[in-house]
Parts: structure tokens; C-alpha cells; sequence
């Protein structure tokens, strides 16, 4: 028990004695993980709504495809993405291994499927006559698909909130792309691991608090504009 | 419906085509860095965070660690992944250098494994030599812990077991396939013995005591082994070579020599640059 409130004292020293170690750490966790939900949210919100609307053949298959990708192992695609970005390997030219622009790329190839799949989900939900009442008030698809995206805002800013807990979480895929370099690509779960294997218990403890603390703080942010209700007229 | 596919797929083309400009740009730096690939050792003990700031800052080379087991280090050298690797597994070391990839391989600095367990000594090692230990614990059903992951630490605990004319296996036997830190801590909760190289054992509080040492059987030996081109076209024979001669020579030694002393009463590592090797190779 000790090292737990070991823990919390070293993290509050650590966050209000300003350690630049940390507030770097924790600075690259943040850009790394909302780097990659939003890409995640870019690429995951048209396809789920293709999923989600279309009548195209393999939909289903794509659907199910996503939701297997909810419980993908961070460390497979850590190990897919290391492979094809290895000096020897298909992207090796570009030298991102053990760069936070590899992480992004493994962060958001986990994050991906999770908002296809919940927005796939969101989007099903919303009465199949709204878009047909849409164009009976004269409005464009464009126009229309927006205000369906706006009837399931609260399904899709949970994807949102839930790609993002995936990714700023997970350890496996951040270690392997991103070898856990000091100053460069060193982010709370990595450095939470090295502190543990090198017998820093509370140390470890700190970082996970930190970790927890910019979790909640985003989550609170995403859950305020959920549930923020604009006034009507 | 299949005019708003139309507009969604043309929408996802240009963020696909956003995605694939914005990549690069944080991409790397023009900087020179070298990929050294070693031991959980170096890192966990934590002599590398004091000698690869001062490496870059004499030779304005980065260094991307990955620190890994030496098994594990050798294969990233033999694909041509790495630039210099830094590990302690002499024999297999020795069959990498024969295959022809590898550059020069020089001795840099030595510890010793120690065989550590409970301080009960269920097994009644203590004083005994390292062969004749692991079999007094493979005798007794005691607990032994294995890293199990290829480390050049695994690979000595496997001669051990062939000197002592021993197949570990069985309830008693448990492989961990993590890192030395880990391993130590299974062993200290579960009261079983393990081998472990010394820095580490030092820098991890526990309850696991030494029952064997200074057999010639535990010597830990490190070589600083430069690849080269013929592992692979994108591998920087300079930077290894920058590296390599860096840490044999006199500054980078004598930090190694002082390594620990302030923190634990001793040095953790004994730098060996230019001395016959122990080893043999």
C-alpha cells in the first residue's frame, strides 16, 4: 500500500514541481493520442456512415470486419506496422520507425475500426425515415447527411471518447513503433513499463495517475459537448 | 442514396489524401541517429541514460535504443535493422560474427550472473558451484525462474542446466518470457530461485538474496559488435563504427568503471576496452 501513496505523492510532485521530463512525456501522449483519434474519427466517421447507409455488396462483411477490429490486440498491429516500416520493409525508405509519426500511424490503425463500428452503429439507430424527411423539406444530401450526423451526436462522440481511451491506454504498439526513446518517443504506458522493470514502483504509480488524470480531463471535455444542449428556439 | 456514397467516398479521398501529406511532415529530423540495439540490462540498470547523452554530444550522433534481449538484439542486427548492437550472449554471438553480416565485435566491459533466491535456501545452494546448484534445485522441486525469452541471460542459465546434465522442466520450472526485472520480481513473489546479471539484481528492490557467485561459469560478458552493409543497403557503418569507438574509448570507459558506485557502494560494470576477452572470442 505504501507504493500507492508513494505513488500519488511522486505524481503530484512530479506535475506541480513541474518536471519537464514528465510534462514532455505527457505533452507527446497527448499529441500522439488525439493525433490519431482524430485521424481515426477522419477516416472511421464516412466509412461507418458508407456501412452504415449503403447498399453496396461485402457491407456486412466490412461491418463485421470493424467490429472484430474492436478487439484487435494493440501489439499485433504494433508488430504489422513495425514490420512494413523496417529498413528492410515496403515503407522502410521514410525512416519513421521509433518516431511519434509511426505511433500515430499504429494508433490510429487501432483506433479506426472501433469508430467504424460504433458510428456504423449510431447512425442505424437514427429512424431510417429521417433522411427521407430531409429531402421532403427541400434539403441537400449534404445538408441532409450533416443533420444526421447531428441527430447521433451522442453515439458518436462516446466512439470518439472510446477511440480515445483505446489508444492513450494501450502500451503494446506505442513500445514496438515507437521504442520508447527518452525525449522522443517516450509516452505515460512506456514509460510507466520502464519504471516497472526497473524497480520504480511508485514512480510507475505516478505515471499512471498522470496517465488516468489527462484521461479524465479529455473525457470530461467530449462529455460536456455530448452533452451540451443547445438552446432551442 | 447512391449520389450521398458518391459524396461521402469523394470526402474520404481527400482525407485520405490530408492524411498522407500530413505524415511525413512530422517525420524525422535531419539529424544523423544510429540504431543501437542491446540488452534490458544496459537500459534497466540505466548506464545508458548516462552514457548516450554524452555520446551525442561528442559525436552529434542520436541514438535509438531498443533494448531488447540479446537473442532478440542479434536478429534486428542480422536483418539489418539495427547499426550497432551492444549484447552479452558470447556464444551466439560468436556463430552471428562467423555468418559474415557483422563488422568488428570488441570486448567492452564484464559483470557476473548471481544465482539468487529466498534467503531460506530451500534448495541448500548456497556456497555451491553453479552447475551443481542448478541441480541441487532441479533435485529439490525448489522454484527456478526463467527469463525463457533467448536473453543472452537465458542462454547462460541453459548452459548452466547442460553442464549440470540437466532438462528443466516441469511445475517447478516457470518461464516468464519477460525481462530481467520482471523475472526478478516473479521469483521474489513466488520464493524461487533465478540467474540474474548483477546491475540488475542491484537496482531492483526485493527480497532475493545471492547464494552463488564467482564461478567461472557466471562471468557476463558485453561486445560492442558494428554491422554493416552487407546486413542490409540502409545500415550506417559510420555511426556503429562512431559508437563503438566512442565506448572503448578512455571517457566512455572511465564512466562506465564509476557507473553505480554513488547509488549502490560498487560499481556495476568493470570496463574491459582493449584487454585479452575472457570469452575466448
Amino acid at each position: 500500500m505504501d507504493v500507492l501513496l508513494d505513488g500519488l505523492v511522486e505524481a503530484l510532485r512530479l506535475l506541480a514541481g513541474g518536471d519537464a521530463d514528465t510534462w514532455e512525456i505527457t505533452g507527446l501522449t497527448l499529441r500522439v493520442s488525439l493525433t490519431a483519434t482524430g485521424l481515426a474519427l477522419l477516416l472511421g466517421v464516412p466509412l461507418g456512415t458508407m456501412v452504415a447507409l449503403g447498399r453496396f455488396r461485402g457491407r456486412r462483411v466490412v461491418l463485421a470486419a470493424a467490429n472484430t477490429g474492436l478487439g484487435l490486440p494493440p501489439v499485433v498491429i504494433g508488430l504489422f506496422v513495425t514490420v512494413l516500416l523496417w529498413r528492410s520493409g515496403p515503407l522502410g525508405a521514410f525512416g519513421l520507425l521509433y518516431t511519434p509519426t509511426a505511433m500515430i500511424v499504429a494508433q490510429t490503425a487501432i483506433a479506426t475500426p472501433i469508430v467504424v463500428a460504433l458510428a456504423a452503429a449510431a447512425l442505424q439507430q437514427v429512424d431510417p425515415d429521417f433522411l427521407v424527411q430531409c429531402h421532403g423539406l427541400g434539403a441537400t444530401r449534404t445538408r441532409a447527411l450533416l443533420a444526421l450526423l447531428g441527430e447521433a451526436r451522442l453515439p458518436l462522440l462516446a466512439a470518439a471518447m472510446a477511440a480515445f481511451g483505446a489508444v492513450v491506454s494501450e502500451v503494446g504498439a506505442a513500445q514496438m513503433v515507437g521504442g520508447n526513446l527518452a525525449g522522443e518517443t517516450r509516452v505515460l504506458t512506456t514509460a510507466a513499463v520502464l519504471a516497472t522493470s526497473r524497480g520504480q514502483f511508485s514512480l510507475a504509480i505516478a505515471f499512471g495517475l498522470i496517465l488516468l488524470l489527462i484521461a479524465f480531463a479529455v473525457n470530461l471535455v467530449l462529455t460536456l459537448a455530448q452533452q451540451y444542449e443547445p438552446a432551442r428556439s | 442514396m447512391i449520389g450521398q456514397n458518391r459524396s461521402v467516398l469523394t470526402g474520404l479521398a481527400v482525407l485520405l489524401l490530408l492524411v498522407g501529406c500530413g505524415g511525413p511532415a512530422a517525420g524525422p529530423s535531419a539529424e544523423r541517429s544510429l540504431i543501437l540495439a542491446t540488452t534490458t540490462s544496459t537500459q534497466d540498470s540505466g548506464l545508458l541514460d548516462e552514457l548516450l547523452p554524452a555520446f551525442t554530444a561528442d559525436t552529434g550522433w542520436q541514438v535509438k535504443t531498443v533494448a531488447v534481449g540479446s537473442g532478440q538484439a542479434i536478429e534486428l542486427g542480422r536483418r539489418g535493422e539495427a547499426d550497432v548492437l551492444l549484447v552479452h550472449s558470447p556464444a551466439a554471438e560468436e556463430e552471428f560474427v562467423a555468418e559474415g553480416t557483422a563488422g568488428q565485435r570488441r570486448l567492452v566491459m564484464h559483470n557476473d550472473f548471481v544465482l539468487v533466491g529466498p534467503e531460506s535456501d530451500p534448495a541448500g545452494v548456497r556456497g555451491a558451484g553453479a552447475a551443481e546448484a542448478m541441480a541441487r534445485i532441479a533435485g529439490s522441486g525448489a522454484v527456478f525462474v526463467s527469463r525463457g525469452d533467448d536473453s543472452g541471460t537465458n542462454a547462460r542459465e541453459d548452459q548452466l542446466w547442460a553442464a549440470s546434465g540437466i532438462t528443466p522442466g516441469g511445475p517447478w520450472y516457470q518461464e516468464t518470457g519477460q525481462g530481467m526485472g520482471a523475472t526478478l520480481r516473479v521469483a521474489d513473489e513466488n520464493g524461487g530461485y533465478t540467474l540474474s546479471d548483477r546491475a540488475t539484481w542491484l537496482s531492483q528492490p526485493g527480497s532475493l538474496v545471492v547464494l552463488g557467485e564467482g564461478d567461472p561459469g557466471l562471468l557476463n560478458v558485453y561486445h560492442v559488435i558494428e554491422m554493416t552493409t552487407r546486413a542490409g543497403d540502409r545500415v550506417q557503418p559510420d555511426g556503429a563504427a562512431a559508437f563503438a569507438d566512442w565506448i572503448l574509448g578512455a571517457p566512455a570507459q572511465a564512466m562506465i568503471g564509476e557507473f553505480g558506485r554513488a547509488e549502490f557502494g560498487q560499481p556495476l560494470f568493470v570496463p574491459d576496452a582493449g584487454k585479452p576477452d575472457p570469452a575466448g572470442g
